[in-house]
């Protein structure tokens, strides 16, 4: 058991290390990140405005509840969701790892990939959060008139306990895709498709709660919105105690259900595997 | 027991026909040819403990394939395998744990941090006690001589570098047994002697098991007693290096020198000559027309010098490899 930790530790503390070597294209990343949120955001200012005239000020426009401060609130809050639960470059590292033999490591070592890349991102994370912190911070403050006080305490644990779950969530959903690689060598078209509505099932894209009734279940139904809607949505404390309460459970059953699906693909993708690269 | 047993193993691929234009193309996508490539076609051998053993055979000879076995990077289609007690593909822990496989780049080093970093994980993973592994590190860092260059990243090192910290690094854990693809590849003539002389010191001193496949005359040459023939998956030859000759070559090379040489005499109806510089001459003869024609020599000519010799191990390997790969289903040991 102790070696085991010391050896997530070194790979850890390796990864670290690794990150720390290309800082700067890891700090611009982190500011680029937030370039698109700035359009959507005057995007559905504009639209805030076309609904309702200019001069009407005795009612505050909503749109399904959400007023303009509500829906840059949102956006805020999904980044910092995301910020735990996307994993930039881990399906595709793996299937090049599979693809160019690199992945034969992990086969001829005492070590286990999934451990080894999870360990790994906890270590980009971390980093990510130190380098990011800066940012972040800067636009919560510009932006405090819009967002809603904060939670109390217990809102504030469930909403870390679903970022850390959706942190585990989005770390299995991805390395799932990746382990296809292992069957279809190239999964750089899935991969797009399967982020394109990622974009969408998510949340990031707009609150699920815009959605009809009947679809808004279905995909309420899926992980995805555990990736980004549902962090925000506690954190906008817009839930219930039941509810949020509700969605922990659930999340959890995502993330058992989700890890004996990534070891079964693997397993499975490595009886089939054989060799190419080397 | 021996350690490495090996019981008729084979392996057989599956590989895509890719035709040509632009309609075959199209067709692909919907049906695909293939044809079976039998890479390993039932093979056994078995190793000892501390024996060093040379896997030599052409290019797509299955050398690199039975590695990959042995390791239990892939399954093979029948037949089995027992390396230190344990079947390779079941890749339990308690095996990776006592071996080594060095294939290419990248088995063990991360790329963009210094060598140091990728040992002192290896170190983690393998559960290498502290005192073992500093005692070992600096060792074999001696050895090859890389002290510099562990805290430089790996990427920035040159091939011939990389290869000496692949092989640290494999040994960092102490293995019983070492599986090495071709060690020297690539490398220039010097840091090739530098490695073979390094695995041969080593592994005197350690006594663990090596196989290792080359298509170098030399790798095999300076390290090992004992060599395993490989060609189209199956064993030509397993013994020792000088035996292939014995084997293999049904020529020997004559060489006379004339006392007078204004008397040239035309040699051809014995043999095929190879080197004509008067007054000595070397021909090509069937080792069966030796005696016969050393007496014909002799009662005919007067000779100053006679010497029957061998011909060179790396024509009589490069000829073997060459027969086998044009017709594969010539008989085993009829060759030239």
């Amino acid at each position: 058991m102790i070696t085991r930790i010391r050896v997530h530790w070194t790979i850890l503390r390796i990864s670290i290390e690794e990150r720390l070597i290309y800082r700067a294209d890891f700090a611009l990343g982190t500011l680029l990140r937030f370039m698109p949120i700035v359009t959507t955001i005057l995007l559905w200012q504009a639209i805030f405005n076309g609904v309702s005239p200019t001069s009407d000020s005795s009612k505050e426009t909503t749109i399904d509840s959400y007023r303009f401060s509500d829906m840059v609130s949102y956006y805020l809050l999904v980044m910092l969701g995301r910020a735990f639960s996307s994993m930039p470059g881990l399906a595709s590292g793996i299937a090049q790892d599979v693809r160019d033999g690199t992945i034969k490591k992990y086969l001829v070592q005492p070590i286990d990939l999934l451990g080894f890349l999870f360990w790994s991102r906890v270590a980009h994370k971390l980093i990510y959060y130190l380098v990011a912190a800066g940012p972040f911070a800067i636009m919560f403050i510009l932006c405090h008139s819009f967002l809603p006080g904060w939670p109390d305490a217990g809102t504030l644990i469930g909403a870390i306990v679903a970022l850390i779950l959706g942190f585990i969530i989005g770390f299995l959903f991805e390395a799932t895709v990746g382990l296809i690689s292992f069957w279809f060598l190239e999964v750089s078209s899935l991969l797009f498709i399967v982020m394109m509505l990622n974009y969408f099932l998510s949340g990031h894209m707009f609150p699920l709660d815009l959605l009809p009734g009947p679809i808004r279940s279905v995909i309420l139904f899926l992980p995805f919105q555990y990736l980004a809607y549902f962090p925000a949505k506690v954190l906008l404390g817009q839930l219930t105690q039941g509810e949020l309460f509700q969605g922990l459970v659930v999340q959890v059953l995502w993330v058992i259900g989700l890890f004996f699906l990534a070891r079964f693909l693997f397993s499975r993708g490595v009886r089939r595997y054989s060799a190419f690269g080397g | 027991m021996s350690e490495i047993i090996v019981q008729n193993l084979a392996k057989t691929y599956q590989v895509y026909q890719k035709k040509e234009g632009l309609m075959a193309a199209a067709r692909g996508l919907f049906k695909r040819e293939y044809r079976e490539v039998h890479a390993v076609d039932g093979i056994d051998f078995s190793i000892e403990k501390g024996e060093l053993v040379a896997f030599l055979g052409p290019n797509g000879a299955g050398k690199t394939t039975t590695l990959k076995l042995l390791s239990g990077l892939i399954y093979p289609t029948h037949g089995s395998a027992s390396v230190l007690g344990h079947t390779p593909w079941l890749r339990e822990n308690a095996y990776r744990r006592r071996f080594a496989l060095v294939m290419g780049q990248k088995n063990q080093l991360w790329w963009d941090l210094p060598a140091q970093e990728s040992f002192r994980l290896h170190k983690e993973i393998y559960a290498v006690e502290s005192d073992e592994f500093d005692k070992r590190l600096a060792s074999l860092t001696a050895l090859l001589n890389t002290e510099k260059l562990l805290g430089q990243p790996v990427r920035e090192l040159s091939l011939g570098e990389r290869m000496r910290m692949e092989l640290i690094a494999a040994l960092l854990h102490g293995p019983e047994v070492l599986l090495l693809d071709e060690p020297t590849i690539g490398l220039d003539v010097v840091a090739q002697r530098t490695i073979q002389e390094f695995l041969k010191q080593y592994q005197q001193e350690q006594q663990f098991t090596v196989l290792l496949t080359s298509h170098y005359m030399k790798d095999v040459a300076a390290l090992c007693k004992r060599v395993i023939i490989i060609a189209q998956g199956k064993i030509l030859y397993d013994g020792s290096l000088s035996g292939i000759v014995d084997r293999f070559s049904r020529h020997k090379l004559v060489t006379v020198q004339f006392s007078d040489t204004q008397d040239m005499p035309v040699l051809e109806r014995f043999g095929q000559v190879m080197r004509s510089e008067p007054p000595r001459i070397q021909i090509q003869v069937e080792r069966t027309e030796v005696p016969k024609v050393l007496s014909t020599l002799l009662d005919q000519y007067v000779l100053e010098d006679v010497t029957v010799e061998d011909r060179p191990l790396e024509e009589v390997i490069a000829e073997m490899f060459a027969t086998v790969t044009t017709d594969p289903h010539r008989p085993e040991d009829d060759t030239g």
